[in-house]
C-alpha cells in the first residue's frame, strides 16, 4: 500500500494476492455489511419461520383445544386470554403462523411455477403463443385481483384447495409479465442461441441457460409476490370466504374476535386481542419487504437516489 | 389526423375491448360452477317442473353465445338479473311470480354509499399525498423525507383491517369522538353522512396515501434529474420557474396514472373497510353474496367493480395522451 489511501496504483493491484473465497464465506462478508433494517427483516423472517415450524412444540395448548371459559382475560393461564369459543389465543396465534404461512408460500410457489414456467416460454417461442398469453393475462388483470377472487371463491365455494389454485393463477399473471420481461432480454443472447443450434430441447433451455440469468429479479419478485398473497389470504379469511375454521389462521382470528374492539375503554388488552393476529400479519409484511429492499439493492447495483 | 386523436382512438378502443372481454369472464364464470346449479339453488324442493322453468327463466336451454347477448344486452341498460336468495322455498311453490328481487334494485342506493366513501378519501388522499410526495422529493434525504418515507412503508405493510381496528380504538373506543359503525342510510342527511363515514373514509386514506405519496416521490425524483432540468437550472432560472414551467408538464403523465391507479386500489380496499365498519355499500354486498353464493348479485357487483377500475385507468391513459408534450407538438 502506498502512504496516500486513496491513490490508485497498478502496482498494487497486481500485487494482491486473490484470495479464492468459499460461498459461505462470501455470504458471511455480505450479511456483515448488511444495514440495519436487512437484520431486522431476517431477524423477523427467522423467529416467524422457527414459530411455523416448532408450533407444536411452542404451543401451551391444542390449535382446536376448548376450555370452560369463553373470551377469559389475559391471566397466567391463558397468556392472550380465550376467544369466543374458549380456545386459547396464544396457541392459536402460534399454530396459525403455520397455517396461514404454509398456505401463502404454497400458493406463492404455484404462482411462479405458472406464470414463470409460461413467461419463460412466451419469451423463447415468441409468435403467436406470445401474443396469446400476453393478450389473456392483460385481461386477467383488467379485472381487481380481490373482486375476481371473491368472484370465483363464490363459484368453486371457499376451501383451502381452491384458494391456493385460485389466487396462485390470479396471482401467476405478474409473474408473467415479469420473467416474461426479463427472459426476453436474455433469451436474445448468443449462449442462447448457441444451445438452440446445438439442438438442445426447450426445457434446458429453459431451466438450464436463461433460468439462472434471470434469477435475482424472480428471488426479489418472490419476496413481495409473498407479501401481497399474504395480505390478500388474510383479508379473505377476514372476510369470511378464506381460510375455514376450525383451521387456525391470523386472517379468520381477526374476524372471530373482533367485536372485542368495543371493550377498548373497559378493558384495553380485551381489545388487543385482535390486534394480535392483525399485528403478527403486518410485522411479516414489514420484514419480508425489508429484506428484499436490501436483496434488490444488492444484485441491482441500482442505488438509486441514495448518492 | 392529428396524433394526440390517433393515440386517443387507440387507447379507448383498448378500453372498450378490455371491457367485452371481461364481461365474458364475468358472463361465463357462472357455467364454470361444478354440477347443474339450478338444481343447488332450488334445493330439495324442487320438482321436474320448477327445475325446467327456472332454467327457462335464466334462459340455460339456449346456446351460451345467445344467452351472452341477452345477458349483455339487459345489463347496457341496467338490468342484471334477479338474485337467487329467497328463491328456493317461494319459488318452488309460485313459480310465476317469484319473490326474488332485482340485483339493480340491490346494487344502486349502495353504489351510491360507495362512491361517496370513495369521493371522500380522494379529497383528502389526493391532495396530501400530492403535497407530502412533492416536498419529500424537494427535501429529500433530509430527516422529514425520512421519517415521511418510513411510516409510508409501515401504513403499506399493514392489512387494512389493522389500520381500521387501530383507528376504532384510539377514536372511537378509548376517545369517543366517531361511531365505530358507519350506518348510513338513503334519508341521512349530508352532513352526518360525512360524520359516519369518517373513520372508513381514513383507515382508506391511511392505506393509499402512503402508495401515492412514495410514486409522487420517485415520479419527481426521475424527473429532477433528467438533463433538460439541469440545463435549466443551469440557465439561472428561478426554482419555482424550473418547477412549474419545465417540470411540471411532463410530471402530470406520472401523477395521473399514480392517482388512478390509487383510486383503482381504493375500490378493492373498499371491500375490506365496508366489512369492518358495516357501512352498506356495494363491498359488503359482493362479501355477503359470495358467502350465500348468490351468483347474480356477486357477478353485479364484480362487473361495477371491474367497470371502475377499467374506466379510472382509461382516464388516466388519456389524461396522460392530453397533457404528453411530445405529442402535444409533432414535428
Amino acid at each position: 500500500m502506498s502512504k496516500l489511501e486513496n491513490q490508485y496504483s497498478a502496482k498494487d493491484e497486481v500485487a494482491t494476492v486473490f484470495i479464492r473465497r468459499t460461498f459461505f464465506q462470501r455470504a458471511l462478508i455480505t450479511l456483515k455489511k448488511a444495514p440495519f433494517t436487512a437484520w431486522l427483516g431476517m431477524t423477523i423472517v427467522f423467529i416467524y419461520i422457527f414459530v411455523a415450524v416448532f408450533a407444536p412444540l411452542i404451543a401451551p395448548y391444542g390449535e382446536a383445544q376448548i376450555f370452560k371459559v369463553p373470551y377469559a382475560p389475559w391471566d397466567e393461564i391463558h397468556v392472550f386470554g380465550t376467544d369466543r369459543l374458549g380456545r386459547d389465543i396464544l396457541s392459536r396465534l402460534i399454530y396459525g403462523a403455520r397455517n396461514t404461512m404454509g398456505i401463502a408460500i404454497l400458493t406463492t410457489l404455484l404462482a411462479f411455477i405458472i406464470g414463470g414456467g409460461l413467461g419463460l416460454l412466451a419469451a423463447i417461442l415468441r409468435g403467436w403463443i406470445d401474443q396469446f398469453l400476453a393478450r389473456f393475462v392483460d385481461i386477467l388483470m383488467a379485472i381487481p385481483s380481490l373482486i375476481f377472487a371473491l368472484m370465483l371463491l363464490s363459484i368453486f365455494g371457499s376451501t383451502a384447495f381452491n384458494l391456493i389454485i385460485i389466487i396462485a393463477i390470479l396471482d401467476s399473471t405478474r409473474v408473467f409479465r415479469l420473467s416474461r420481461a426479463v427472459g426476453m432480454n436474455v433469451a436474445v443472447m448468443e449462449y442462447v442461441e448457441a444451445a438452440r443450434l446445438r439442438g438442445e430441447k426447450i426445457g434446458w433451455i429453459m431451466g438450464r441457460e436463461i433460468l439462472p440469468n434471470i434469477l435475482p429479479p424472480l428471488v426479489a419478485e418472490f419476496g413481495l409476490r409473498f407479501c401481497y398473497v399474504f395480505l390478500m389470504i388474510a383479508s379473505l379469511s377476514f372476510l369470511g370466504v378464506g381460510i375455514q375454521p376450525p383451521t387456525a389462521d391470523w386472517g379468520s382470528m381477526v374476524r372471530e374476535t373482533g367485536e372485542l374492539i368495543q371493550y377498548a375503554q373497559y378493558d384495553i388488552t380485551a381489545a388487543m386481542t385482535p390486534i394480535l393476529p392483525a399485528a403478527a400479519i403486518g410485522i411479516l409484511t414489514i420484514g419480508v419487504n425489508f429484506v428484499v429492499d436490501w436483496f434488490l439493492y444488492l444484485t441491482s447495483g441500482l442505488k438509486d437516489e441514495h448518492k | 389526423m392529428h396524433p394526440i386523436v390517433a393515440t386517443l382512438i387507440k387507447r379507448i378502443g383498448l378500453g372498450i375491448v378490455s371491457l367485452f372481454f371481461v364481461s365474458l369472464i364475468i358472463f361465463s364464470s357462472l357455467n364454470l360452477l361444478p354440477g347443474d346449479f339450478v338444481e343447488a339453488v332450488l334445493g330439495q324442493s324442487r320438482t321436474e317442473e320448477t327445475v325446467a322453468t327456472f332454467r327457462k327463466e335464466l334462459g340455460l336451454d339456449k346456446p351460451f353465445h345467445i344467452r351472452y347477448v341477452n345477458w349483455l344486452s339487459a345489463a347496457v341498460q341496467g338490468d342484471l338479473g334477479s338474485t337467487f336468495s329467497g328463491r328456493n322455498a317461494s319459488y318452488a311453490n309460485q313459480p310465476q311470480q317469484s319473490t326474488a328481487r332485482t340485483v339493480t334494485s340491490l346494487l344502486k342506493p349502495r353504489l351510491y354509499n360507495t362512491f361517496f366513501l370513495a369521493a371522500m378519501t380522494a379529497l383528502i388522499a389526493v391532495p396530501l399525498s400530492l403535497f407530502l410526495g412533492i416536498t419529500a422529493a424537494l427535501y429529500r434525504n433530509t430527516f422529514y423525507d425520512r421519517t415521511v418515507n418510513a411510516s409510508a412503508l409501515a401504513t403499506i405493510s399493514m392489512p387494512e383491517f389493522f389500520v381500521a381496528y387501530i383507528l376504532i380504538i384510539c377514536l372511537a373506543s378509548i376517545y369517543q369522538f366517531f361511531p365505530s359503525l358507519s350506518n348510513v342510510t338513503s334519508s341521512t342527511p349530508f352532513f352526518e353522512r360525512v360524520y359516519l363515514s369518517i373513520l372508513p373514509a381514513l383507515t382508506l386514506t391511511l392505506v393509499t396515501v402512503a402508495h401515492m405519496m412514495r410514486m409522487t416521490r420517485a415520479a419527481i425524483i426521475n424527473l429532477l434529474s433528467s438533463p433538460y432540468i439541469e440545463m435549466a437550472q443551469l440557465k439561472g432560472l428561478s426554482r419555482s420557474k424550473v418547477i412549474l414551467e419545465h417540470a411540471l408538464p411532463n410530471a402530470w403523465a406520472p401523477i395521473a396514472n399514480i392517482i388512478a391507479f390509487n383510486l383503482a386500489y381504493l375500490i378493492v380496499g373498499v371491500v375490506v373497510v365496508e366489512v369492518v365498519f358495516v357501512y352498506p355499500g356495494v363491498g359488503q354486498l359482493m362479501v355477503d353474496s359470495v358467502i350465500k353464493r348468490d351468483i347474480p348479485v356477486v357477478q353485479g357487483c364484480a362487473l361495477v367493480f371491474a367497470l371502475t377500475y377499467i374506466s379510472l385507468n382509461l382516464i388516466a391513459d388519456v389524461i396522460s395522451i392530453i397533457t404528453n408534450p411530445r405529442l402535444l407538438y409533432p414535428k
